[in-house]
């Protein structure tokens, strides 16, 4: 079986400090998991890591996409590979115009160039999908956005590349229930159309109902300490990270 | 490694921007400055009398004038290993037709864009020291407007030619300013009479072309009260091993309510000594606006000024220097506010790379005599890596206490977050590099026009490569 991301006994951290202990998944195309947890448990970190962060080390494991490697790979050669990683906190570009850094965006991912009339009507297609003004096509990547903005722009970045396998870290943070409906509408058609396998890492449960989890996973201390259907949203919706269902001894504080 | 790198991309440019074309000069004259090649120059152009005057009286301060001690190092320029002037094969022509293939060809590989090529009867291109091709357009001339090179000039309108002169900068105002009033030959000549507007770009390529040959273009531009105009240059160098210098004299009158912006692209090879003196006279309720980019050269010493002179007066100056190894951009701007309710605004961005260094010189003086003087200078500079380096010198003068002045300078360095997230995207880093220094200078780019701000891209997607790692 190929998985399109198989991580194993991944672990990673900062300097001395080991974040991750020991990740273990396996999403099949079109799959969708949920991953929750509280705040430190090393969500972002799996994110970050699984994209290539600088920030991160990888003191273990394996990490694959369609039986591909990545760990030891260029971050660049990582978004090849069909991965994406949708930013908890994406990066301010000045000076740099959505519209041309879109264009160059789709150029580098699609054997088929469109001509700029062609794309435009495409990026608008896209945008209205998002339910964008098409002023921000004129903006700066992400300069002066809002949070819900950049979340948007984040979603428009992933339909311009198609991705196979996305990460979503926190996009749901910040968002009004219409803004988490549209951003759903953007995961949704790439899952329906492109066969796309996320990963949804998230706080609430709130999300789960515009992006139906295969499967829920909890992370707490670095470690998936449990995995199961939508009941375990439910559940944690219900009792918290701190009921004894999560059997593990109780965390005294994170972050 | 990195020379092996280094060597590549010097390569490439060479190949891409078409440096090395052949040159066509039919007599070179003799290396090295004295007053015999002044006298020279000056009867070979067949020059009235004052003019030779000027040149020697001007020699002479540039002999007595030391060489600057502060700003960039200039201690390899050898005065003596530089051909002063040198006369193209080619006299000047006056259609298209008769341009020098080799000369078209140049403007081939500069990648002048087919519509612009179709303007290209009012374009004046410097070849070596002479105007080779110089022919002006049909409406600029019904409307009055002079373009021609300064030499020209000085044969056609030798009135207004002696009126303006040598009277914004002084032949001895500086080592540069006289080495040039000394020397001067080519450079265009600009007059845009009282209430018109200038709509397309005045526009003027510059070559230097002749190994250790300086280039010493002069340039006067009057713009009479209440007219409107746009010149541009852009210059590319070829590269040569022996040093090379270029100090040019630009100067600028613009009469009340008129307003006249200076475009330059400069993209030099890594040899030249790049020594101008820009100057503008702005005159009541008038505005003077300089763009200057400055690329490559090895030294660049430029700081374009405005005096700011008559009441409601208005300096602006957008500058970009990008500096690589070897390079020192030492580049700014001098406001003078010397009547009242004048306003100034610098903005200044700096690149530096693989042990480049620029540097943000600037000044900012307001006279007792210029109350509610308005003031506002911006200057930051990009690091792209631990080589590289960045200083700022402002100065600030200020005699009157109704002065509004602002500073804001930033240093920043291009992070690994925003290398990050542009390379999660795909992007590789060099490409996520060059996106973000063509953000960085964007809101100069953006006043280029079309075809400069493409070839500026270009160029400095060009300059990303070897520049990781």
């Amino acid at each position: 079986m190929i998985y399109s991301l198989e991580v194993k006994n991944l672990r990673s951290g900062i300097e001395q400090k080991e974040i991750l202990k020991g990740v273990d998944l396996a999403l099949k195309s079109g799959e969708v998991h949920a991953l929750m947890g509280r705040n430190g448990s090393g969500k972002s970190t799996l994110a970050q890591t699984l994209m290539g962060s600088p920030t991160y080390e990888v003191s273990g494991g394996t990490a694959k996409v369609f039986g591909k490697e990545i760990l030891k790979l260029e971050t660049t050669e990582r978004a090849k590979t069909g991965l994406f990683l949708s930013f908890q906190y994406p990066s301010e570009i000045p000076g740099v115009k959505v519209y041309s850094y879109l264009r160059m965006l789709h150029n580098k991912s699609h054997e088929d160039k469109l001509s700029p009339k062609m794309f435009r009507e495409y990026l608008a297609k896209k945008m209205e999908l998002l339910e964008m003004d098409p002023t921000f096509s004129e903006r700066f990547l992400n300069e002066g956005f809002s949070g819900g903005e950049k979340k948007r722009m984040e979603m428009l970045q992933m339909l311009m590349l198609e991705p196979k396998v996305i990460i979503l870290d926190e996009v749901d943070s910040g968002l009004d229930i219409d803004a988490i409906k549209i951003v759903s509408r953007a995961v949704n058609y790439l899952i329906e159309e492109h066969n796309s396998s996320v990963l949804l890492i998230t706080h609430y449960s709130r999300i789960l109902n515009y992006i139906k989890p295969d499967f829920v996973h909890i992370m707490l201390d670095g470690k998936i300490v449990k995995t199961g259907g939508e009941e375990v949203a439910s559940h944690l919706e219900e009792y918290g990270y701190s009921s004894s269902e999560l059997q593990v001894p109780a965390v005294k504080h994170e972050e | 490694m990195k020379n092996n790198q280094l060597k590549d991309i010097r390569e490439t440019y060479a190949d891409k921007f078409g440096f090395n074309m052949p040159e066509v000069p039919s007599s070179k004259a003799k290396k090295g400055l004295s007053e015999e090649v002044i006298r020279e120059i000056s009867k070979n152009k067949g020059e009235p009398k004052w003019m030779l005057d000027y040149r020697l009286k001007a020699y002479e301060a540039f002999i007595k004038k030391p060489m600057p001690e502060w700003g960039a190092d200039l201690s390899h320029i050898d005065f003596q290993n530089i051909y002063y002037y040198i006369k193209p094969g080619d006299v000047e022509k006056r259609t298209w037709d008769d341009v020098p293939e080799n000369v078209k060809k140049t403007f081939d590989r500069l990648g002048v864009p087919q519509a612009e090529r179709e303007y290209l009867a009012g374009v004046k291109a410097q070849y070596d020291s002479e105007v080779v091709y110089s022919s002006l357009m049909d409406e600029l001339e019904e409307e009055g407007v002079i373009f021609l090179s300064t030499d020209e000039a000085l044969k056609k309108y030798p009135e207004i030619f002696k009126e303006y002169f040598g009277k914004v900068i002084p032949s001895a105002d500086n080592k540069f300013a006289a080495l040039n009033s000394a020397v001067w030959s080519g450079g265009s000549f600009v007059y845009i009479p009282k209430g018109v507007t200038v709509k397309r770009p005045l526009q003027a390529y510059f070559r230097i072309n002749a190994e250790s040959m300086g280039q010493f273009e002069r340039t006067l531009i009057i713009a009479e009260e209440g007219s409107f105009a746009n010149y541009v240059e852009g210059c590319t160098a070829p590269v040569y091993s022996s040093d090379s210098l270029h100090a040019a004299v630009v100067e600028v009158i613009v009469k009340p309510g008129a307003r006249f912006r200076y475009t330059t692209i400069q993209n030099w090879s890594d040899n030249v000594y790049n020594l101008v003196t820009k100057r503008a006279r702005v005159e009541k309720d008038a505005v003077m606006e300089w763009v200057d980019g400055n690329l490559g050269s090895r030294v660049t010493m430029k700081y374009p000024s405005c005096y700011l002179i008559g009441e409601g007066a208005r300096g602006e100056v957008l500058s970009i220097a990008y500096a690589s190894t070897g390079q020192h951009q030492d580049a700014g701007a001098k406001m003078i506010h010397a009547a009242p309710n004048t306003s100034s605004s610098i903005v200044s961005k700096s690149v530096s790379l693989r042990g480049g260094r620029t540097s943000y010189r600037g000044l900012v003086d307001v006279a007792a005599s210029a109350p509610n003087a308005k003031s506002r200078v911006e200057c930051d500079a990009l690091i792209l890596d631990s080589i590289s380096a960045t200083d700022t010198f402002p100065t600030m003068r200020i005699n009157d206490s109704s002065a509004n002045v602002e500073h804001e300078a930033t240093v920043s360095k291009i992070g690994e977050e925003k290398l990050f997230y542009l390379m999660s995207r795909g992007l590789t880093e060099t490409e996520a590099m060059g996106l973000i220094v063509s953000g960085f200078i964007e809101p100069i780019v953006r006043e280029l026009p079309m075809e400069y701000a493409v070839e500026l891209n270009r160029l400095i997607e060009l300059e990303m490569e070897g520049s990781v790692g």
